[in-house]
């Protein structure tokens, strides 16, 4: 099964309840996927400044000090932001790719969740509620988010393989659905110089957006791109930094539901996940068609 | 006019009531309020009532459903009167997938558009579509009608049987051994019958559509083939 729930506000005068809202649709999913839960957030960007969310097993002991110790090693300013599992730092965005190197060496049991301008990404093994609170998910405000309750079918129930994955930077996908050619295309994404960290389906078609795009399509072509070249089921929606995808295959039995009002875009697995956003009963509600892209960009 | 508010008393408690009514009750008219797009919203209704919900259902909603009028003042989730035996069933807005799947009679009315398989295997019910309906729909459709206001997508009525299938917008593409038929005096006699109990006659006329329907050449048709079943 799982769930998937997404929120693109147009209205900036509902941005600092987002993490409010997509949390309630989040938990809203949990009889979907009761396993693990995920959510991207994003921010507005500040100029020159990036973000890299840091997942470990051991908390304590690996955030401890780590900003400084990073800003010691990359010689610019980084501060930390904890939350439960997760850290948040801010740098310089000239000096990610710097910081995401020396970081695997000062914290090797230490996982990259996301990268980016506007991004974070939070997730978790547990109930959506549980997860949710763990990281205070309903008081974050955001510009547009994308959450995810996970009912593990291609690989095990982990942190990693949680949704939302993340490839690229301010990217993320999450699905659901099981793809069948994933080790094919992961084999060619590979020979390509992509990495990957699980054996999951979802990370590769992650990837191969990431991939597409990084050779010039843009995410709407990228997107085209997964109908013909993705074996499997799939209902996809994808965060980048100012915009909001949703596809399903051409067969479409992964359900979908999105809802538009004046104030946002609203995507749910069921129309249930959505019965307390604000102008429900007058949003504009369907069924997104199959083998069909559809965007939103700020 | 009973009213049921769902999420203060609860789906159980909702469809335990609905399942008391027999035949004789007096309590004749029901509305169930705050759905929340809840999923199997009275399924297996046995009596001769009127209920309406007043919102979006989810999955299931009047799946099973015998003798009941049942009436969804928005869209319908997955799965809207799967397996219906009689009665009726309208939807003011959209129907999600299998729409009717399995019904074995009865009238599913859908006043938006379907999505993908409505009416697969259908084995008796009618259903009338005022909008679209999606790919793959009437699959295996045994008996009963289908008519279609708008537009069907791909593969419509792949494998039939016995169904007849009304369209009267375009077709995307007609699925293995679904063909366009002769429509003749009793098929338009049928479709104006169906249009007015579809509560669509004030929409389209029974002359603006045209016919599809089993080429009967696929394998499971052929006689020297009955020994394998």
């Amino acid at each position: 099964m799982c769930g998937i729930v997404g929120l693109f506000l147009k209205d900036p005068a509902l941005e600092p309840k987002l993490g409010a809202m997509l949390t309630e649709m989040l938990i809203t999913m949990t009889d979907r996927g009761p396993d693990s839960a995920g959510i991207a957030i994003y921010g507005h960007p500040v100029h020159g400044q990036a973000k890299l969310t840091v997942q470990s097993p051991e908390p304590d002991k690996d955030f401890k000090g780590l900003a400084d110790d990073l800003s010691a090693l990359i010689g610019a300013p980084v501060t930390g932001d904890i939350k439960d599992t997760h850290i948040v730092l801010h740098l310089p965005a000239d000096r990610l790719e710097e910081a995401r190197a020396a970081l695997a060496g000062l914290r090797p049991s230490a996982t990259v969740m996301s990268a980016g301008e506007g991004i974070e990404i939070y997730k978790e093994v547990g109930l959506p509620k549980d997860v949710a609170a763990r990281f205070g998910l309903g008081k974050m405000p955001g510009t547009h988010g994308i959450g995810h309750t996970r009912m593990a079918t291609e690989s095990a129930v982990t942190t990693a393989g949680a949704h939302p994955f993340s490839t690229g930077p301010d990217q993320c996908l999450v699905h659901n659905g099981s793809l069948s050619n994933h080790n094919s295309v992961r084999r060619v994404l590979k020979r390509a110089g992509m990495t990957f960290r699980t054996e999951n389906d979802t990370e590769v078609a992650a990837a191969f957006l990431t991939h597409k795009m990084h050779e010039g399509a843009n995410l709407g072509e990228a997107m085209e791109a997964t109908l013909t070249d993705l074996d499997g089921f799939f209902t996809f929606v994808v965060g980048t930094k100012d915009g909001f995808g949703v596809v399903r295959d051409p067969i479409a039995c992964k359900p979908a539901v999105m809802a538009e009002t004046d104030q946002y875009v609203a995507f749910g697995s069921e129309y249930r996940a959505m019965v307390n956003l604000p102008g429900i009963d007058t949003a504009r509600v369907w069924e997104p068609e199959p083998a069909t892209v559809y965007f939103w960009e700020r | 006019m009973q009213v049921f508010d769902l999420e203060a008393q609860g789906l159980r408690a909702l469809n335990a009531t609905l399942h008391g009514l027999s035949g004789q009750t007096n309590e004749t008219a029901w509305e169930i309020v705050n759905p929340r797009g809840s999923h199997a919203i009275a399924v297996g209704v046995d009596a001769p009532v009127d209920i309406t919900v007043r919102g979006s259902t989810g999955y299931y909603c009047a799946g099973m459903n015998k003798q009941a009028t049942i009436r969804v003042k928005g869209s319908a989730g997955p799965g809207v009167a799967e397996n219906m035996m009689s009665g009726t069933v309208i939807i003011d807005g959209d129907a999600s997938q299998y729409a009717g799947a399995t019904g074995r009679g009865g009238l599913l009315v859908i006043k938006g558009n379907a999505s993908s398989r409505c009416g697969i295997s259908m084995k008796g019910i009618d259903i009338v579509v005022h909008g679209n309906i999606g790919h793959m729909s009437a699959f295996m459709a045994q008996s009963g009608s289908l008519v279609v206001l708008g537009n069907a997508g791909e593969a419509l009525g792949d494998s039939l049987y016995e169904a007849r299938l009304f369209v009267r917008g375009s077709v995307k593409s007609l699925g293995a051994d679904c063909i366009e038929k002769e429509m003749r005096p009793e098929h338009l006699l049928l479709l104006a019958d169906l249009l007015k109990r579809g509560e669509a006659d004030h929409l389209a006329k029974p002359g603006e559509f045209r016919r599809y329907g089993s080429a009967r050449k696929l394998y499971t048709f052929n006689i020297d083939n009955a020994a394998a079943y």
